[in-house]
């Protein structure tokens, strides 16, 4: 007997499995899209630090400065 | 052997069977109203957040038209016009609707909240809650007033595009509601008029059943009556100006003649022209919604170049 690696079901249902395979990659597309946008629209790349949870030195204002 | 119980089955849903569960020509309209709705309004939004923003709003429509499907599934099987749905066609399982109703709604609402703002997908959830649970679980069954008030439904989609831009609620806004509620009872019971036996079949409460196929006539002339200020009131708030006075004092005198026809009119006139009338003003309110929002798109296609409006 031959082992069949695929079923019927897996043809049968092809159509339909690519179709939402796309529909995944395009939600990934709009989301990765709807990002840039978003970070783009802040035009200052020191805002889109900020909502990173690290310490960024360079955007903290420095201590002393109006001294 | 028993491995997979669906390979029994010996139809397979497809994505075309999946896609008619969102009510794609219903969702067509709910694009263009709120596109209307998102670009007349006066703060510009980034094509790619209108984009994304329009596409919730679509997928949301189309959501509450799988959950209606559902719902209404047997209704659907007993009406001709509903019968080949992929519910009682036996195409889709009731179970796969509600999942992909839900699961939409959820998408749509999280996504549109996301990419704009909070009242906008409010909005688009209540819209979703009206069109499932108040029309289709509650009023279509229960009153023949029930496209009266489920037609808010339908009216949502250019408020949402108006809130996706500004975040908020504005005359402009609430008019251009206003419209689409008030026109969708004298549109479907032009309908109603031609295709009476269907819904009668369903047992579904339609005027023409509960009250009469005279009492509808008078409906329709009275609900066109209480439209007219609506459309033409909408003429001169800040997204309004002569190209679309215009174009609403043409639809509105054409509308209004329809429905003065209807009214005139009494079953053996209808039978005699197999519904004529009914079938012409049912398409007149057609072009109707088009022509005023369309009108409302050129107005504010021309204020880019300082044309358009009052001022």
């Amino acid at each position: 007997m031959t082992l069949h690696v695929e079923h019927e079901l897996h043809t049968r249902r092809k159509g339909r499995n690519y179709g939402l395979g796309l529909i995944l990659a395009a939600f990934i597309a709009l989301v990765f899209g709807l990002t840039v946008v978003k970070v783009l629209q802040l035009g200052d790349a020191a805002k889109f630090e900020k909502f990173d949870h690290v310490a960024r030195p360079q955007i903290i204002p420095e201590e002393g400065a109006g001294e | 052997m028993s491995d997979i119980s669906a390979s029994d089955q010996g139809y397979e849903a497809n994505m075309g069977d999946y896609f008619a569960l969102l009510k794609p020509r219903v969702m067509s309209l709910v694009v263009f109203t709120a596109l209307v709705g998102l670009l007349v309004a006066p703060v510009p939004v980034h094509p790619f957040i209108g984009f994304v923003a329009i596409l919730c709003i679509a997928v949301g429509a189309g959501a509450s038209g799988a959950l209606n499907m559902w719902w209404d599934a047997d209704i659907d099987a007993r009406m001709k016009r509903t019968a080949g749905r992929p519910i009682p066609a036996g195409r889709v399982a009731p179970g796969e609707a509600l999942g992909i109703g839900l699961a939409l709604s959820g998408f749509a609402i999280v996504l549109l909240a996301l990419a704009t703002n909070f009242l906008a997908a409010f909005l688009l959830a209540f819209t979703i809650f009206f069109y499932a649970v108040i029309y289709s679980m509650w009023l279509k069954r229960a009153t023949p007033q029930n496209i009266v008030i489920g037609g808010a439904a339908g009216a949502f989609p250019p408020m949402i595009g108006w809130a996706v831009a500004t975040g908020g609620v504005s005359i402009e806004s609430v008019l251009m509601f206003a419209l689409i509620f008030m026109w969708t009872p004298p549109h479907f019971w032009a309908l109603a008029l031609f295709v009476k036996s269907d819904y009668g079949n369903a047992g579904v409460p339609m005027l023409t059943e509960t009250h009469g196929r005279d009492a509808t006539r008078k409906h329709v002339i009275i609900y066109t009556l209480l439209l007219v200020p609506v459309a033409i009131g909408l003429g001169f708030t800040s997204i309004g100006g002569p190209i679309y006075l215009a174009v609403a004092v043409f639809m509105n005198a054409w509308f209004l003649k329809g429905a003065y026809d209807i009214w005139r009119r009494d079953d053996a006139a209808c039978e005699a022209d197999k519904h004529r009338v009914e079938i012409k003003v049912f398409k007149v309110s057609l072009y109707y919604l088009f022509a005023h929002f369309g009108a409302l798109l050129i107005e504010a296609a021309l204020r880019l170049y300082g044309l358009g409006g009052w001022s």
